[in-house]
């Protein structure tokens, strides 16, 4: 029975391994690969540390699991090692981690100041955000400038609004001004790799380049109340030229009368 | 010694007010007891008994995401009797359940079962002394747990039968803030908020007496590095109690101020948290300078010191139990305390790890990164000598030890996710995703409630005088392990698919909802681990009554409080205890002279060696 426990304890790390390295093929990893040029960094970052991680969960359940099965495999009659410590080995495994940890936190300086340190953004998108994402529960009101114009922090004569879904060219970097009309928020896009929660009473910018043209999903990353789960959007990144058209379109439908609207439909 | 004679005089004297008269009625010696003993046990059986409670919420939570609006069986009644929705979670209902299911576990079991439960019976034991420093302070401390309860439980339905407290245990403002927000942002947060406060009165009462105990009352020769790690645990747990709770307190009465006049005709009107300009549910927009993130700076500057509160004192236990049941000393008793202290210290400076994607400065970001990398180090250094304490050990594979060795397996995994959210970029994308439940399960449940367990199994008979049944509690270990990883560790996995907390029901997402057959394993997992706890009950209960007679050294330990009567009289001990040794000697050459492997902090010196007074 000593025996069986001390399996005990080598089995379950070895279901956990073979669960993660199945996880993949079942679905059970990323909804996708990151499909922004920040998301392949965070993604790279990801994959460093579960190398280190996997290898430290390995080697730290492996010598458990042995010091249990010692134990079960020590005839009653030996004693224990009496010994109170050793100052040699608490040195190697403080300075072993301490190197190891330092070094993780030194490779994300980089990426972190990329997405989040306003200087560092790319030039194309100082300055120039193309929309206003504002969260309230339990949707997303996108306010675009009057083609030609730029975006103001308060709404404009000429704005353009739709909800729950942005327009974003694909293949360039994209800013847009993220707020909250009400309660927190938080903006996250899964395949895109952003996340940024909406504060009240601040407007967040945030960028980000989406490699290909398509449709994203957007949702809600903080507790905002009931209805929390249901804030479902779409991001449509799309050559500039069809975002360019997309917002003519927008801008006729919201300043024409009902008449014109129906000679639209007409032709 | 100086300081420790003047102490013992101190306290004859106080004990000699509170329990003068030995002819104590019922309600004296087992209802507002003053005696350590039953204040812990008192609250060890509420804290059990909010388990049960709170595993509940638990499952109604687990039943919504395997199958997502259907009826509740069994507990669905219940809630159906005052809900009025024949069993089914309206999501209303279930933002309350997950926010209670946190409040209750953190607030009513896991914070006051160590502290509360073990901080209490075991720290007089362990120091030989005859009782705490301020013994009605402590049988406050465990009485102010009522109205907190009772708070807690009206804000169950003081908003109406549909909305409970639904803000999550971490409340964040503006949501929480006016009552306008939500359904449950009514007279139920405010309710929420007065229970968290009591929680934190009477964590603050014990907190100071626990210090207090510590610094004063210890037996002659009782030196600071002979003091078992469990004490080491619990003064380092009081004095995180000390500096961080007030800072709690104060965010909690401002939330407070800034709903009250909402609620009540009075003049107090605050906006500590509230911006300008803010339109909740149509509501006219709001007038003020506040600032939602502060109370996320308030908050977190208490909570993220509070999750190695509701740490440390397990980690002292097991160290402890792991010497014990090895029969060997602890590996690296020095360092073991030197790392609680890191933890300890460098809890302070890490909250903002919890706040990546809030839009706080970057630069804070990267400094709390590094503050939260330094501060694994001494949780690996922890694990380590935690290995090299049962490394060629003579094991006793009992139910105690097992559940500690499970405390140290599953720490590792939930250590090492914190990692992955430590580091900023990668935080970024699993913030607010299963990923972080994965995480604060592996450390709250995985080592800190095993560590509970294993305690429990422990010192029950010094609590009892009797033993606790082994098989049961080994039958009730493997199938809470089982349980417990088939229920928590797909989470990391749903974390990567990115599957947000907090959602009633995700598959409304398309890139969800291949995950529910995965939710329902996990489902049926958590069941079969609710279920279990029946057999901890059971078996706590009925050999409470029944279980195999204990002697005074039922494991062959060292601590002082073996040396007690089990359980212990009023007073504790019988003969005054004198520490002679660390509490760790097992097969020492000593021991081995007294033909045994363990020698208790008691056992005096062959004569002519006097060690009392060596301090080092
Ligand atoms: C090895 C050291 C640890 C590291 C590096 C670490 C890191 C983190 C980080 C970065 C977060 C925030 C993640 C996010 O919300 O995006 C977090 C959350 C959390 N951690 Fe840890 N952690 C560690 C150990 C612990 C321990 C020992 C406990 C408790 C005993 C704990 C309990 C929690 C809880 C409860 C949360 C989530 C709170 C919430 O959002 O509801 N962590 N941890
Ligand atoms: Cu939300
Ligand atoms: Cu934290």
């Amino acid at each position: 029975m000593k025996k069986f426990w001390a399996l005990f304890f080598w089995f379950w790390p070895l279901v956990a391994l073979y669960v993660c390295l199945i996880a993949p093929s079942r679905g059970w990893w990323f909804p996708s690969e990151p499909l922004s040029t920040l998301g392949h960094q965070i993604d790279g970052l990801f994959y460093l540390i579960l190398i280190i991680v996997t290898v430290t969960f390995v080697g730290t359940q492996a010598a458990l699991g042995y010091a249990l099965w010692k134990g079960a495999t020590k005839g009653s009659s030996q004693k224990a090692w009496f010994s109170h410590g050793s100052h040699k080995l608490e040195i190697i495994w403080t300075i072993v981690p301490a190197f190891v940890l330092v070094f993780i936190s030194l490779t994300q300086l980089d990426v972190l100041a990329d997405i989040r340190v306003l200087s560092k953004f790319p030039d194309s998108v100082q300055n120039s955000p193309v929309a206003e994402v504002m969260a309230r529960q339990f949707e997303w009101r996108i306010r675009y400038p009057k083609p030609g114009t730029k975006l103001m922090n308060e709404p404009q004569p000429g704005d353009l609004y739709f909800v729950n879904e942005v327009h974003v060219p694909a293949a360039v970097p994209t800013m847009i001004n993220l707020r909250t009309q009400d309660v927190q928020h938080a903006f996250f896009a899964p395949r895109l790799r952003v996340k940024q929660d909406a504060v009240p009473g601040l407007i967040i910018p945030v960028w980000f380049e989406i490699e290909k043209a398509g449709e994203y999903e957007l949702l809600c990353a903080e507790l905002c109340g009931w209805g929390h789960y249901k804030m479902k959007a779409r991001i449509i990144a799309d050559s500039q030229k069809g975002v360019d058209e997309y917002l003519t379109r927008l801008e006729l439908e919201q300043n024409e009368d009902g008449v014109a609207d129906a000679e639209a439909s007409a032709e | 010694m100086a300081t420790i004679t003047p102490a013992l005089d101190t306290h004859d004297h106080s004990h000699d007010h509170a329990h003068g008269h030995h002819e104590q009625t019922f309600i004296q010696k087992y209802v507002f007891s003053t005696d350590h003993k039953v204040i812990g046990i008192q609250f060890l059986i509420t804290t059990i008994l909010m388990l049960m409670v709170g595993g509940a919420l638990a499952l109604a939570v687990r039943w919504q995401l395997a199958f997502p609006w259907e009826s509740m069986p069994l507990i669905g009644r219940v809630f159906g009797l005052f809900h009025g929705e024949g069993g089914q979670i309206s999501p209303e209902f279930y933002t309350m359940l997950f926010t209670m299911h946190a409040s209750v576990m953190i607030f009513l079991v896991i914070i006051p079962v160590l502290a509360g439960a073990f901080g209490n019976f075991l720290i007089p034991l362990q120091i030989g002394a005859d009782d705490m420093a301020f013994p009605v302070l402590n049988m406050l401390s465990y009485w102010f747990m009522w109205p907190a309860i009772f708070c807690f439980g009206v804000s169950f339905v003081a908003s109406g039968p549909t909305a409970g407290p639904g803000n999550g245990w971490t409340s964040y403002p503006v949501l929480s803030d006016l009552a306008a927000a939500a359904p449950s942002s009514g007279a139920a947060q405010t309710w929420w908020l007065f229970g968290l406060t009591l929680v934190g009165v009477s964590s603050m009462m014990g907190s100071v007496n626990y210090m207090t105990t510590i610094i004063n009352m210890r037996a002659p020769g009782m030196t600071l590095f002979r003091m078992p790690l469990t004490i080491w645990s619990m003064f380092i747990t009081a004095i995180l109690q000390a500096f961080a709770l007030p800072v709690l307190t104060a965010a909690g009465f401002m939330l407070v101020f800034d709903r009250l006049s909402e609620l009540l005709p009075t003049t107090i009107h605050s906006v500590f948290f509230v911006p300008a300009g803010i339109i909740v549910n149509n509501a006219a927009p709001t007038v003020g300078g506040g600032q939602p993130l502060l109370w996320q700076h308030l908050f977190w500057f208490y909570s993220h010191p509070a999750v190695y509160i509701m740490l440390l004192p397990a980690m002292g236990m097991v160290s402890d139990m792991l010497a014990c049941m090895s029969r060997k000393p602890v590996f690296g008793y020095k360092p073991m305390v030197y790392s609680m202290a890191a933890i300890a210290g460098l809890g302070f400076i890490v909250w903002g790890h919890h706040m990546f994607t809030s839009g706080m400065n970057p630069a804070l970001g990267m400094t709390f990164m590094t503050s939260t990398m330094m501060i694994a180090l001494p949780s690996a250094i922890k694990v380590f000598n935690w290995i090299g304490t049962i490394w060629d050990g003579n094991i006793q594979f009992n139910a105690v030890f097992l559940n500690c060795a499970a405390f140290v397996a599953l720490f590792i995994v939930g250590g090492l996710s914190g990692i992955f959210m430590a580091a900023v970029p990668v935080d970024i994308y699993f913030h607010d995703t299963y990923f972080i439940v994965a995480h604060f399960h592996y450390v709250l449940f995985g080592a800190t409630l095993f560590g509970v367990f294993a305690g429990i199994q422990f010192w029950f008979p010094k609590m009892f005088g009797r033993m606790m049944n082994d098989k049961v509690a080994k039958v009730h270990f493997v199938l809470t392990f089982i349980g417990m990883n088939g229920t928590f560790f797909p989470m990391h996995l749903l974390g990567i698919a990115g599957m947000p907390r907090r959602y009633a029901d995700p598959y409304l997402h398309g890139y969800l909802e291949h995950l529910l057959p995965m939710n329902q394993f996990m489902t049926i997992s958590a069941i079969i681990m609710g279920f279990a706890q029946f057999l901890l009950l059971g078996n706590f209960f009925y050999s409470i009554f029944r279980g195999q007679k204990a002697g005074r050294n039922p494991w062959g330990a060292n601590g002082l409080e073996w040396s007690a009567p089990s359980p212990p009289g009023h007073g504790n001990f019988d003969v005054p205890p004198v520490c002679y040794r660390g509490p760790y000697e097992y097969s020492s050459p000593e021991a081995e002279a007294l033909g045994q492997d363990f020698i208790l902090q008691t056992t005096a010196p062959p004569a002519g060696v006097q060690r009392v007074a060596v301090h080092h």
